[in-house]
């Protein structure tokens, strides 16, 4: 993966073999801090909570019982509900996401396209949002009486109010609207970087051949754009399967539990209902499952072990 | 003809959609909330009564503090830490060190929300020997978080193409190697600094979850969970909530709008 390179050497006096030791010690000095901070605050949690997942009981009072959790697991109506929102919002609201970005940035990307500097900083905009407030400002925006209604109304594209919130079927396309606004800009700006690296004779060489807008973005623009494709998706994917600051600020999970998320439910199991670190652990391994099966998946679909 | 009208009607629509939800919320600052919800449009003159009555209802200050000192330190330490073990890893590559390398990068995959109730219970038992760094203090909520494996790849990425000859020249100079890397390696990499802080402070201000778990006492109270809780009253003063959430956004837009340039090319290097 990593090309190989020579270590610097110092040339001085010293006899070398002294010397490759005290560059071995310095070289791992300066990587010392940050493994054993990952290895403290990452690794080891995840051992601690595959532990926890073998264990039941409430608050601290915890006994050993084996795979219980996970028989539970595939037995709990709640936890399979947050499994299906979650999954819906991972395919319907990655690939709106994706497409949409890759459309506007190739449209960024034209040469003769003016106020570009405007169109680019606009729509990258909600980035700066924090997650929080964006979501309370959607939670209003979409309200039984709030403005997207209002204007609805008034444009007499519907005849009475969307119950954007408290609708099962339409708090998730709430979800899907508002995360959709808040990430599209960040994607756009990984394409648009890309798409600048890409040799513009190619582009001249296909219209010289004949071939269509339609066919220049399937055949040369995705191609050549797989790699980074590849690598927002599986950052979306991974950032869609742990979604909770939007869902426990627009609709609280409700209703019912139509928009909850698995993360969300983990944080309900821990510090909501009644404390079960136990069964909390195990939810949150089945997380760490899809995002590797959801990881494998993309990798396969690109098909190419170097992307 | 036809391509170019419907390029530049998708980019505009695109762009109001984008800055539409900002433009609300500046002007439903201004507004009473009465007229915010009959879904006035135009600026009022009620922007400096809602923001005694924000200021009156809740402990702002005090939020506005706690956020920018957790977000500071995170960023100072997140980049110091991250660029010293991004800075080791290409400059001193070894096997060894690669397979570590991509052992870290491993750590990307692990979602938070996995993390967070072995992390509270670990914090937990902290907190019965060294209350100065368990449950419901600064330390707990930055020491889970300073140390990305994202920003040390963005930094190893960046240092790939750093100019060797200087560190070397460095070296006969009689500098020490933490010598090289403070006085020859930070100066030049300004540009990588500046967006690593960026993206650092970004995400340390904006953090929820976590400081959701582990902060309990209201005087702790940072921006995101004192908006979080405006927002889900039951009865809402519009005019009061949107306020605060311009306050809250205002420091990571200007410092993103001052810094935008580093910003991007950020996150270009970072991709490469």
């Amino acid at each position: 993966m990593i090309p190989a390179k020579a270590t610097p050497h110092i040339q001085t006096g010293k006899s070398t073999r002294g010397h490759r030791l005290k560059n071995t010690i310095i070289g791992w000095s300066f990587v010392t801090v940050a493994t054993v901070l990952i290895c403290l605050f990452y690794f080891y949690p995840m051992v601690q909570a595959f532990i926890m997942s073998l264990q039941s009981g409430r608050g601290t009072n915890l006994t050993f019982v084996g795979f219980e959790n996970y028989a539970r697991l595939l037995k709990d109506p709640v936890f399979l509900t947050t499994v299906k929102n979650t999954v819906v919002y991972l395919i319907i609201q990655v690939p709106l996401m994706i497409i949409l970005a890759l459309f506007i940035s190739v449209l960024l990307n034209d040469k003769a396209l003016k106020c570009k500097g405007f169109f680019r900083t606009a729509i990258f905009l909600p980035c700066v949002t924090s997650l929080v407030a964006y979501s309370v400002i959607f939670k209003y925006l979409f309200g039984q009486d709030g403005l997207v209604n209002i204007m609805l109304l008034k444009l007499s594209f519907i005849s009475e109010p969307i119950q954007w919130l408290t609708d099962p079927f339409w708090a998730k396309i709430t979800i899907i609207i508002a995360i959709t606004w808040r990430w599209t800009g960040y994607n756009m700006i990984f394409y648009l970087s890309a798409l600048q690296n890409i040799d513009h004779s190619i582009y001249e060489a296909a219209k010289i051949d004949g071939a269509s807008p339609i066919q220049t973005f399937f055949k040369i623009t995705i191609p050549m754009l797989k790699p980074i494709i590849l690598f927002t998706s599986i950052t979306s994917t991974i950032g869609t399967l742990q979604l909770f600051d939007e869902v426990m600020n627009i609709t609280v999970g409700g209703p019912g539990n139509a928009t909850m998320t698995i993360s969300q439910y983990i944080y309900n199991l821990s510090f909501k209902y009644t404390p079960d670190f136990g069964y909390a652990a195990t939810v949150s391994y089945a997380i760490v499952i899809l995002i590797v099966i959801f990881s494998i998946i993309q990798f396969k679909v690109a098909g190419d072990k170097n992307a | 003809m036809l391509k170019k009208v419907f390029g530049y009607g998708f980019l505009t629509i695109a762009a109001i959609v984008s800055i539409f939800p900002f433009l609300w919320m500046i002007i439903s600052a201004t507004n009473k909330s009465v007229d915010v919800t009959k879904g006035k449009l135009l600026p009022g003159s009620h922007l400096v009564e809602n923001l005694t009555n924000l200021l009156n209802t809740v402990d702002l200050i005090p939020a506005l503090v706690n956020s920018a000192k957790i977000s500071i330190i995170t960023t100072v330490l997140g980049m110091l830490i991250a660029s010293l073990a991004g800075y080791g890893f290409e400059i001193f590559q070894s096997k060894a060190k690669d397979f570590l390398f991509n052992f870290l990068l491993l750590s990307m995959m692990i979602p938070f929300a996995a993390l967070m109730v072995p992390l509270f219970r670990m914090f937990g038992t902290i907190s019965q020997t060294t209350p100065m760094i368990g449950i419901d203090t600064f330390s707990a909520v930055i020491l889970p978080t300073v140390t990305t494996a994202f920003l040390i790849f963005f930094f190893r990425q960046s240092t790939k193409m750093f100019p060797k000859d200087i560190l070397e020249a460095g070296r006969i100079d009689g500098l020490t190697e933490l010598g090289v890397f403070f006085r020859i390696y930070i100066p030049t990499m300004k540009t990588t600094y500046a967006a690593a802080a960026i993206i650092t402070f970004m995400a340390s201000w904006n953090s929820y979850l976590w400081p959701l778990v582990v902060l309990q006492s209201p005087e702790n109270q940072t921006i995101p969970l004192l908006i979080s809780v405006l927002g889900s009253s039951y009865s809402p003063d519009f005019g009061v909530i949107m306020t605060a959430i311009v306050i809250a956004t205002l420091p990571a837009a200007l410092i993103f709008f001052i810094m935008q340039k580093h910003f991007v090319a950020g996150m270009m290097g970072s991709v490469k």
